[in-house]
């Protein structure tokens, strides 16, 4: 290798903003490296967003197309909302990773290949004919082949390691070469190396010099001549982290039960991709944090509803298929008037369907899936950070009107990322629980005028013995009754406590123009995609706003009139139309929607395009008229 | 116990709530309402430590008829809502009513998790071998051929044990009595309560409308004591109207034998609480060759499930205690200016 002092200054070019994605095979560690990567890059001051796209399969066969793993960032020196449409760069660790990504790439794209991996044999598994490295079907691109697998093997020769240890060294020369090539810091990656590795010092030392081979055959090697810069973005000032949707879920949750000063106890089921809250929260227990692992979905949410009934914050988390199995209980909180947060992380349906890829069609299901009438109130989070609020706001909202609410995220805001303005705990919302303890003029059906929601009594309270069941209840005094005005009366109220929900959710922020041609309304994770997309479209000129929901039901009170000030409304969503479905039904607008049902997020590009017609359609018809 | 409430002497009448009681005249749950209200008083527990909580069923509807904290809940997954109070208010005595629909059928996971992982809650199931509240079809634990309104030529279902299934499920404590026997049911139930750990206790209980008689052989009075062998810790298994008969273990296989002829007490098997294996092997006495053993199956400690999870909370605060501004501010952070 050259020596560092001999090399030719090489060109540095300044860029706005990279698309990078690392793919490999489900074994190559490519999850790892694009969140070393990601780090390095908050690190350097830029705005980001991430996206993991792993397969359903712990292990696929390796080298096969089902085992592809990738890991996608988009970093900026301005503000971002998405992880990016087409990529700037793809890292292809083998034929399979170059097959099932490359359609993403941008022409003229940085490639960056393991030339070694591309044997015949993994050729073969990944369905190539001849190699691609071989034939003109990558002349679009800036390729960049190493040999990374020979020079991996150079860098750690004098250590003794298996051949397969080598070998899983890999990703982090990747890292190092990409680290250099877009002048991030590879300490933070160094410093991760030492933590996770610390019982194995072999194992520190291998990757960090495959890190460190990576950056300097970058700088050294005559592949690369050019090296980017990325500014520092603007961002508003204060300490950040990254974290994913679940973390932040997860740190929702404790906070809110800390605030509330009881217990919060997870009763939950294993499911992807819902599991990481399980996890996270299972190691939280000195924060008074009670976990329990259920037997089944069922039990999960069951057991919530028993700590709530207890005085726990009581919460489950699942995904599509477990809420189907928790509709039952569900049912039954709200009849007993107990809180309870239900977060479904939603994932590709029906069925098991596409257990790691996101989708956003359980909202008619909160909406109403359970039988008789079941309102309950419903909250989605946009931003992975913004589960952060959303988790704390759920628990606010469940003690406050003894409810359980629904929350909803999905595998898109789960796994991905973005960096999160660290809150004080001491400056969130109060979040007052009064415990009924006064026997005299006790009822448990007694309501609060305002909020119609009865008192939480602790059992173990003296005198305030008293039942509560599934069965229709006495309107005070919560006995069973089958009166026919009985009924309607609690129908009734229980339906006009979570309308009165209504109270609680400020008004709606309009980005762009108080009125205008086209009004983008979603909800949950297409608000980066959306925001990206009006932003756009408001700088080439249009008369287009934007509102994002995170109160589903009730529905926000301004919400209707926003809604008419505009020419149309398109209704992004991915799903066959849940929300348009609502809006239309709710307020009589001819809403339309605008649908994606891959598994993937969407693109800016697309939004934009569908917008775009849309404005030129209704232009044609004011020319037609 | 000086906990406050229990300073006033409980009677039966504390814990007879204001509710109608609506089971058939008739119906074998009053009596095991009767004695349960007995017992209750009697356990040094203050009235508002106790919690009932229900599934689906006749016998799902006990709750409304103790005054105490109660909790009427869905069919089956009464044992997974006790689960998630016991886990967090450790400090309550909490009851599961259940039936054999209720807690062999729909909620049969339930019921084997909970007693599975030990939590320290009491479990009556009625068992009358029939579905009452649903006006008469076959149960988990009809015998094969039963016939019902959904079985008119005949069950083919093979039943459950409700027992066996128990001890299957590593229960700690595992008991049978019988509704109309008052004072051993009050003693099981006495028993149940004062176990630590799960207890699960199995009442053979007469439905008068649907399933008339299930149990006669050991209610009877001119049946019972050669139907039913009554198990005492320590005792030989000794039963019979002139408690002259006995249950021998021979070749692995038990048989009834007379005493008398060269048989002695001595050649008997003995009932020790403390041995779940011997207690399967009695699970497995019954009608037609064997009585229908009733009393403590097997008594056995093992950690509690809430008692182990809050061990891990109370030790995890002690390793770290709890700082939330730590825990947001974790892993790596930058400071934008």
């Amino acid at each position: 290798m050259p020596d560092g002092a001999a090399t030719p200054q090489k060109r540095v070019e300044l860029r706005d903003a990279v698309v990078i994605r690392f793919a490999g095979d489900s074994g190559d560690g490519m999850q790892v490296t694009g969140m070393q990567f990601t780090t390095e890059s908050a690190l350097a001051g830029n705005d980001l967003a991430t996206l993991p796209d792993f397969p359903a399969e712990i292990r696929a066969p390796a080298g096969t197309l089902a085992g592809v793993s990738a890991f996608q960032l988009n970093f900026s020196s301005n503000e971002v909302f998405t992880p990016g449409d087409d990529l700037d760069v793809l890292v292809a660790m083998n034929p399979a990773a170059l097959k099932v990504n490359l359609g993403d790439l941008k022409p003229g794209g940085i490639l960056i290949i393991d030339r070694e991996g591309f044997n015949e044999q993994n050729l073969k598994k990944a369905e190539y004919e001849r190699s691609p490295l071989e034939d003109a079907s990558l002349t679009r691109y800036q390729v960049f082949q190493a040999d990374v697998t020979k020079l991996t093997t150079a860098a750690l020769q004098d250590l003794g390691l298996s051949a397969r240890t080598v070998f899983r060294c890999r990703n982090f020369f990747c890292l190092g070469m990409t680290s250099w090539l877009y002048h991030r810091p590879i300490e933070p990656a160094e410093a991760w190396l030492r933590d996770k590795f610390k019982k194995t010092p072999e194992l520190v030392e291998a990757n960090v010099r495959a890190l460190r081979a990576g950056y300097n055959f970058a700088e050294n090697a005559e592949l690369f001549a050019v090296s980017y810069e990325i500014r520092p973005a603007k961002i508003a000032p204060g300490k950040y982290r990254n974290i994913t949707g679940n973390t932040a879920t997860a740190l929702g949750f404790v906070c809110a039960a800390n605030k509330v000063g009881r217990p919060l106890f997870l009763g939950s089921y294993p499911i992807t991709p819902a599991s990481d809250v399980l996890h996270e929260l299972s190691a939280l227990k000195q924060f008074d944090v009670y976990t329990v692992q259920a037997e089944d979905e069922i039990s999960g949410v069951g057991a919530a509803l028993g700590a709530a009934f207890g005085g726990a914050v009581a919460i489950t988390t699942t995904s599509g298929p477990g809420m189907n199995l928790k509709a039952e209980t569900i049912g039954l909180a709200l009849a007993v008037e107990l809180p309870l947060v239900v977060t479904d992380i939603q994932r590709a349906g029906p069925s098991t369907g596409m257990p790691t890829k996101t989708e956003q069609a359980d909202l008619l299901m909160a909406m109403y899936g359970r039988h008789g009438e079941s309102p309950v109130p419903i909250l989605a989070a946009a931003t992975p950070a913004d589960c952060f609020m959303m988790a704390y706001e759920a628990v606010r909202i469940a003690v406050k009107y003894m409810t359980p609410v629904i929350l909803l995220t999905d595998g898109y805001l789960a796994n991905g990322a973005e960096p999160w303005l660290i809150p004080d705990p001491d400056r969130l919302p109060e979040i007052a629980v009064d415990f009924r303890t006064d026997p005299h003029g006790f009822f448990p059906y007694l309501r609060d005028q305002e909020t119609l929601s009865r008192p939480w009594v602790l059992p173990g309270t003296p005198g305030l013995e008293h039942r509560i069941g599934g069965l229709e209840k006495e309107y005070l005094t919560g006995n069973v009754s089958y009166a026919p005005t009985n009924h309607e009366q609690m129908i009734r109220v229980r339906a006009r406590k979570i309308a009165g929900i209504v109270r609680e959710i400020p008004p709606l922020e309009v980005v762009g123009p108080a009125d205008g041609d086209l009004l983008v309304v979603g909800w949950g994770s297409t608000y980066g995609a959306i925001t990206q997309a009006v932003r756009e479209l408001q700088a080439a000129g249009h008369r287009v706003a934007q509102v994002h929901l995170r109160h589903l039901n009730p529905l926000p009170a301004d919400l209707g009139d926003i809604l008419r000030r505009y020419r149309r409304v398109l209704v992004p969503e991915m799903n066959l139309g849940q929300l348009v479905r609502l809006l239309r039904a709710e307020y009589l607008v001819d809403a339309i929607g605008f649908n994606k049902i891959q598994g993937r997020p969407f693109k800016v590009a697309e939004i934009v395009t569908r917008c775009v017609k849309l404005l030129n359609g209704k232009a044609t018809e004011e020319r037609a008229r | 116990m000086s906990a406050p409430g229990a300073e006033t002497k409980l009677t039966k009448k504390d814990f007879v709530s204001d509710q109608d009681v609506r089971w058939c005249p008739g119906c074998g749950d009053y009596a095991v309402l009767s004695q349960v209200q007995k017992v209750l008083p009697e356990l040094g527990v203050p009235r508002e430590k106790f919690v009932f909580i229900s599934g689906i069923g006749c016998s799902s509807r006990f709750p409304y008829y103790v005054n105490t904290y109660g909790f009427h809940s869905i069919h089956g997954r009464a044992p997974a809502i006790a689960t998630g109070l016991k886990a967090t208010r450790p400090e309550l005595s909490v009851w599961v009513v259940t039936g054999d629909g209720d807690a062999l059928s729909i909620g049969g996971n339930h019921l084997i998790h909970v007693l599975r992982r030990n939590v320290d809650i009491n479990i009556l199931l009625f068992n009358n071998k029939i579905y009452g509240l649903t006006k008469g079809q076959y149960s988990p634990t009809s015998e094969v051929g039963k016939v019902t309104k959904s079985t008119p030529i005949g069950s083919v279902d093979h039943p459950f044990d409700p027992i066996a299934l128990a001890l299957g499920a590593e229960a700690s404590f595992v008991a049978r009595s019988v509704d109309v026997e008052a004072k051993h049911l009050q003693e099981v139930v006495r028993r149940a309560h004062e176990h630590k750990g799960g207890a699960f206790v199995e009442i053979l209980q007469n439905c008068n409308v649907f399933n008339d008689g299930a149990f006669a052989d050991v209610t009877e009075k001119a049946s019972k004591a050669d139907a039913t062998l009554v198990l005492e810790h320590g005792k030989p298994l000794v039963f019979g109207k002139n408690r002259d008969r006995g249950i021998r273990l021979r070749d692995f296989q038990p048989e009834v034998v007379e005493l008398g002829n060269g048989v002695t007490e001595a050649d008997l098997l003995v009932h020790d609480e403390r041995n779940p294996a011997l207690a399967y092997l009695i699970a497995r006495l019954g009608p037609p060759r064997f009585p229908t053993p009733i009393g403590v199956f097997t008594a056995v400690e093992r950690p509690r499930y809430e008692e182990a999870l809050g061990a891990q909370v109370e030790a995890a605060r002690k390793k770290s205690p709890p700082d939330l501004r730590a825990l947001l501010d974790h892993g790596d952070t930058w400071i934008v200016r």
